[in-house]
């Protein structure tokens, strides 16, 4: 083997290995991330965690029940308004739309679909902070809602658009109106799909923090009804880890090992569900 | 109705090569590569079955079959590019100039054997980094500019394209493309050239123009060409290898072969009947 | 025999031929018109936040005019604005996370396509949409308890003692800073990378990759010379989209670079980014030309990314085509 050759083989072997490295890294960092979420903040998951209210500045204890049911009310929120325009505007989309129309209502959606977070929040405070004149938890839920719309509008297209046709014809040949064969058949038909789309959007929205800092903003006691400013978990984690207190620190550990559970469960069964394959009849 | 079979048969594919005359004394045949009851197997489905095959110097042997017969897997084991298969198993013996092929650096091998495929795939480079993309990893001495135009000469493709040498390989012809393959190919000075169906992707004029190089080609290397066209077979090989199934029916001069095959199936296969 | 005054309904296709009123009885049309309204409502709400953006801005842009981006003072007591270092913190950032994450994210992407086996390739891909899916807030929290105390301890002091001849490296180590968030935000942006570069190159066709092998050509020469270039154009979306990602990040950034608006040529120096102060100052901002300099912060962002977005689809779209454009004979 002439000595050209043996350095090309060489350098063919180096930089294939090189890429398994960077690939490693990049997978590790993964497991990195959980590591250390678990080592700093699995001790501090616990009871109090969830029920008690934060401490007084300063003091040491109280947990994050409020920022829990916070999150939950916003992300409840973003759901009824992010949820039905994103699937009925779908099923428009997909069934009824002509070329042009379609084009521009996607192009508005990978359009909001790239808006940084932070300015999804100037507009929700535009809109409904300023009107009220104050944060609330109206104001959050419109922005993680915003931001929950295009992503299930484009899912749903597809896997609306994935229901082969010889199954709309069916219904159709039978006399089903084209309404009745979009309820009864194709959406029954790309249930999986689209219930994947829901959930992979609500986890996206659930971690975000941005747009919550002025529309939210936040509370360190219980928010009742819809127009007080309310605690969410990510913008806890956010003040408490610039915070100066330790045991502060310790609870933004915390917080973020539930957070990245939660939504890392969520990504896993929304793929495990799109896996199994979207429901088509056996013939 | 078998002897009027028979002269249909005659009729259609009389091959131009002439069968050489007794009085004409015959060159001795070299056996360029030599396959020694090779079995292949993708996973646990074996396709090629005992095959024993030599590929002489020089000439042209074409491998004929239906489709699926294993022809094109055949092929594709004379330059080991089957081990871009994962499941892929190669069981038996394939020489070159009498050493094994699978005990030399795949790498070398690739550069003595070279490989003309189905559809023309040209680099998305120019004309000329297309040709002297071989000789620039190979590192050749000499200029690179004068061994670009000698191949793309062999390939009868110089005088189409020697003023737009930096043009993009793709504002070519299907049929350019392919002689810019072919060329690509011959850069590196291979001893074989295999080619996979090189024609069936091409309109008739450009496949006839393929056709006539190949005979061309002999004189600078040994070639061997899988077609699904028989009067391609007929027209351009010296020698003919008929597979069914991943079975080597028959092999057998070309001329030979179509007129007086000696196996009733490669009979049924030229007249027609099933492929 | 009777004549009938009833026309027969024709044997069209179903939906073409059925009246008006027949679908506005089964509901279609209201279907149709409902399903409309929710999809255009999609639109509106786009355009809304476009004139939101534009309008929220109108004095600064008025009172400023083109000297906001160029203007490096920031100064709410005197009402004085400018957007230079917030687009230079912005911009510096972005490039360094660029500088680190694209080599990686090609490497890997190259890993993924080329080497490794389909199961492999694809457990791994499930791992890196995994970490896409990670919060900003979660690496601003990493950022800041384990890559601020590396960065001061170790990281840059050692990059001073080597490489602090360059204006890069100099300055004290403050553990903060451009270089920080450059290193976080190329975590956070390496995935998309990934994905994208990936699917762009498993669509190169095979014959490429197998006619560059056939002429005796090494793995790595075949991917580098051949496979790389045909698929380069959708890298370069991947990249772009990975910088528009990089450009709106906002909570792992505003956690790690200082906040301070400066423009330096020092990586280890604090700074500040168009979404970090937006995050920072939004809800300080006191007086409406103030609050509305960081709405046209905001309009700049939005901008880059509508751009960089746009350029990013088109350049993976080109690739795709090309790809099945192939060998035409």
């Amino acid at each position: 083997m002439s000595n050209r050759l043996r350095w090309r083989k060489f350098v063919s072997h180096f930089m294939l290995t090189m890429t398994g490295l960077c690939a490693f890294v990049a997978v590790a960092v993964l497991f990195f991330i959980l590591g250390y979420l678990v080592y700093h903040g699995g001790t501090s998951v616990n009871w109090n965690f969830f029920t008690k209210l934060p401490a007084p500045v300063g003091e040491v204890g109280g947990g994050m029940a409020n920022a829990i049911v916070g999150s939950a009310k916003l992300l409840l929120l973003a759901c009824l308004l992010g949820v039905p325009i994103g699937f009925i505007g779908a099923i428009y989309l997909a069934e009824f739309s002509g070329g042009t129309v379609a084009f521009v209502v996607r192009y508005a959606a990978d359009l909001l679909n790239g808006v940084p977070s932070i300015v999804i929040g100037i507009f929700a405070y535009s809109l409904v902070v300023l009107p009220f004149k104050h944060f609330s938890t109206l104001a959050g839920g419109f922005a993680l809602g915003l931001m929950m719309i295009p992503i299930t509008l484009r899912s749903t297209e597809e896997f609306l658009r994935a229901v082969p046709r010889a199954l709309r014809e069916g219904a159709m040949a039978l006399g089903a109106s084209k309404w009745k064969t979009i309820s009864s058949v194709v959406v029954p038909a790309a249930y999986r799909g689209i219930l994947t789309a829901v959930l992979l959007s609500f986890a996206r929205v659930a971690g975000e923090t941005a747009p919550l800092l002025f529309t939210a903003f936040g509370n360190r006691f219980w928010s009742p009804g819809w127009e007080q400013p309310i605690a969410s978990l990510p913008v806890m984690i956010f003040t408490y880890a610039i915070a100066p207190y330790d045991d502060w620190h310790r609870q933004a550990w915390a917080a973020g090992l539930v957070l990245l559970g939660l939504i890392l469960v969520i990504n896993i069964i929304a793929r495990v569900i799109l896996s199994r394959g979207v429901a088509v009849p056996r013939t | 109705m078998h002897a009027s079979v028979r002269s249909a048969v005659s009729v259609n594919i009389t091959p131009p090569v002439t069968v050489p005359s007794s009085r004409e004394p015959q060159a001795p045949l070299v056996m360029r590569m030599t396959i020694g009851k090779v079995n292949f197997f993708y996973g646990t489905k074996q396709v090629l079955f005992d095959v024993n095959l030599n590929i002489a110097s020089n000439k042209v042997t074409s491998l004929i079959g239906p489709s699926g017969c294993g022809k094109s897997t055949l092929l594709r084991t004379l330059n080991r590019m089957h081990e871009t298969v994962r499941s892929s198993r190669l069981e038996g013996e394939i020489l070159i100039d009498n050493e094994n092929i699978l005990s030399q650096d795949v790498t070398a091998l690739r550069r003595r054997v070279g490989m003309v495929f189905q559809r023309p795939n040209p680099f998305p480079k120019s004309i000329f980094e297309n040709v002297a993309y071989g000789l620039r990893i190979n590192g050749t001495k000499g200029s690179i500019a004068d061994a670009v135009e000698k191949s793309l000469r062999h390939s009868a493709l110089w005088d189409e394209v020697k003023d737009q040498l930096h043009k993009s390989a793709y504002e070519l012809s299907g049929g350019q493309q392919q002689r810019l393959c072919i060329a690509r190919a011959l850069a590196v000075e291979p001893e074989v050239l295999l080619l996979d169906e090189p024609c069936s992707a091409l309109d008739p004029i450009s496949t006839a123009k393929i056709e006539e190089l190949l005979v061309s080609l002999k004189d600078l290397c040994t070639i061997a060409i899988v077609t699904h066209n028989m009067q391609q077979a007929a027209r351009v090989s010296d020698f003919t290898a008929f597979l069914l199934t991943g079975q080597l029916i028959e092999f057998s001069p070309t001329p030979q072969l179509f007129t007086t095959p000696s196996d009733a199936r490669t009979e049924a296969y030229i007249t027609g009947r099933f492929g | 025999m009777a004549t009938s005054t009833t026309t027969v309904p024709s044997a069209g296709p179903v939906s073409a031929s059925r009246s008006f009123v027949s679908r506005l009885r089964d509901g279609d049309e209201i279907a149709r018109l409902i399903t409309f309204l929710f999809a255009g409502s999609v639109v509106l709400i786009t355009l809304l936040l476009v004139y939101e953006l534009w309008q929220g801005s109108y004095l600064p842009r008025h009172k400023f005019g083109f000297a906001f981006f160029v203007t490096s003072v920031w100064d709410p007591i005197f009402d004085h604005f400018g957007a230079l270092p917030f687009i230079y913190g912005t911009l510096v950032t972005s490039i360094v996370s660029l500088l680190i994450a694209v080599p990686l994210g090609i490497g890997a992407a190259i890993f993924l396509a080329e080497l490794a086996p389909a199961r492999v390739s694809d457990t791994l891909q499930f791992f890196i949409d995994l970490l896409a899916a990670v919060p900003s807030v979660i690496y601003g929290l990493l950022g800041v308890f384990i890559v601020i105390p590396l960065m001061r301890e170790y990281i840059q002091p050692a990059l001073k003692n080597t490489l602090g001849f360059l204006p890069f490296f100099q300055g004290p180590a403050y553990g903060v800073g451009f270089l920080t968030a450059g290193i976080v935000l190329a975590i956070m942006v390496i995935p998309y990378i990934i994905s994208v570069s990936r699917e762009v190159l498993l669509s190169v066709p095979r014959d490429q990759r197998e006619a560059a092998l056939a002429l005796g050509s090494t793995r790595w020469e075949s991917t580098w010379k051949v496979v790389l270039p045909f698929a380069r154009t959708g890298i370069m979306g991947s990249i772009f989209l990975a910088l528009a990602r990089a450009l709106g990040e906002t909570m792992a950034v505003t956690m790690v670079i200082g906040n301070t608006p400066t423009i330096s040529a020092s990586l280890f120096s604090p700074g500040y980014s168009i979404a970090a102060v937006i995050a920072n100052e939004f809800t300080e901002a006191t007086g409406d030309l103030y609050l509305q300099s960081l709405i046209e912060l905001g309009l700049v962002l939005f901008i880059l990314t509508f751009l960089l977005n746009g350029l990013a689809r088109l350049l993976i779209v080109v690739t795709s085509q090309r790809g099945s454009g192939m060998g035409q004979a």
